[in-house]
């Protein structure tokens, strides 16, 4: 498994970006509501993040939920860590504890 | 499935939760008021849910279950806002 491309890929991408989305689609152009609505958040938060499509290769989404132990699409991870799904981001975005962490994790970056 | 199934299989894994649950078409959403959710992190109460739907996620036969995990005191305190 240590040699597994993708995986490789997968933890490189979340190791080397403060943000990171793994959506179905792109930044421009999500091809799911949850990403969509999930995008929608960061770009309001207005700091620099990484949206990764999934839906190329069905291996990444496998592998990812393997990582994870997530079942779902989209998944976010800031500074490594994986912080929820659609509902738990639009959660914490409401409340304003997304912005905090957002906030922390480019002050010390 | 009907909402009325993932409804009750929540339940009963939960003893005394209550769950609401709606949608179709494979796109479900639902809101749990348990004590079991108490001192579990976001993450740790959608998980404790997922984990009862790991087949049908998997093969699709649930494509999406939004969730909103709540104890009884925060289910209190939403209804007294």
């Amino acid at each position: 498994m240590a040699d597994d491309p993708i995986l490789t890929g997968i933890k490189k991408t979340i190791e080397d970006n403060t943000i990171v989305l793994f959506c179905k689609g792109t930044k421009e152009e999500p091809r799911c509501g949850f990403s969509m609505r999930t995008i929608q958040v960061f770009k309001e938060l207005g700091k620099p993040f990484e949206v990764v499509d999934v839906l190329p290769d069905p291996r990444i989404r496998q592998v990812l939920s393997g990582v994870s132990n997530w079942p779902t699409i989209p998944q976010v991870f800031i500074k490594g860590e994986f912080i929820g799904g659609c509902d738990i981001v639009t959660e914490m975005f409401q409340d304003g504890e997304l912005k905090k962490v957002v906030d922390e994790a480019f002050s010390k970056s | 499935m009907e909402p009325i199934e993932i409804a009750r299989r929540i339940e009963k894994a939960l003893p005394g939760a209550k769950a609401d649950v709606k949608g179709a078409d494979n796109h479900y959403s639902a809101r749990i008021v348990s004590d079991r959710f108490e001192g579990k992190s976001r993450i740790e109460q959608h998980r404790l849910i997922y984990d009862l739907f790991r087949e049908e996620m998997a093969s699709q036969e649930i494509h999406a279950l939004a969730l909103r995990t709540l104890t009884p005191a925060q289910a209190d305190d939403e209804s007294n806002r």
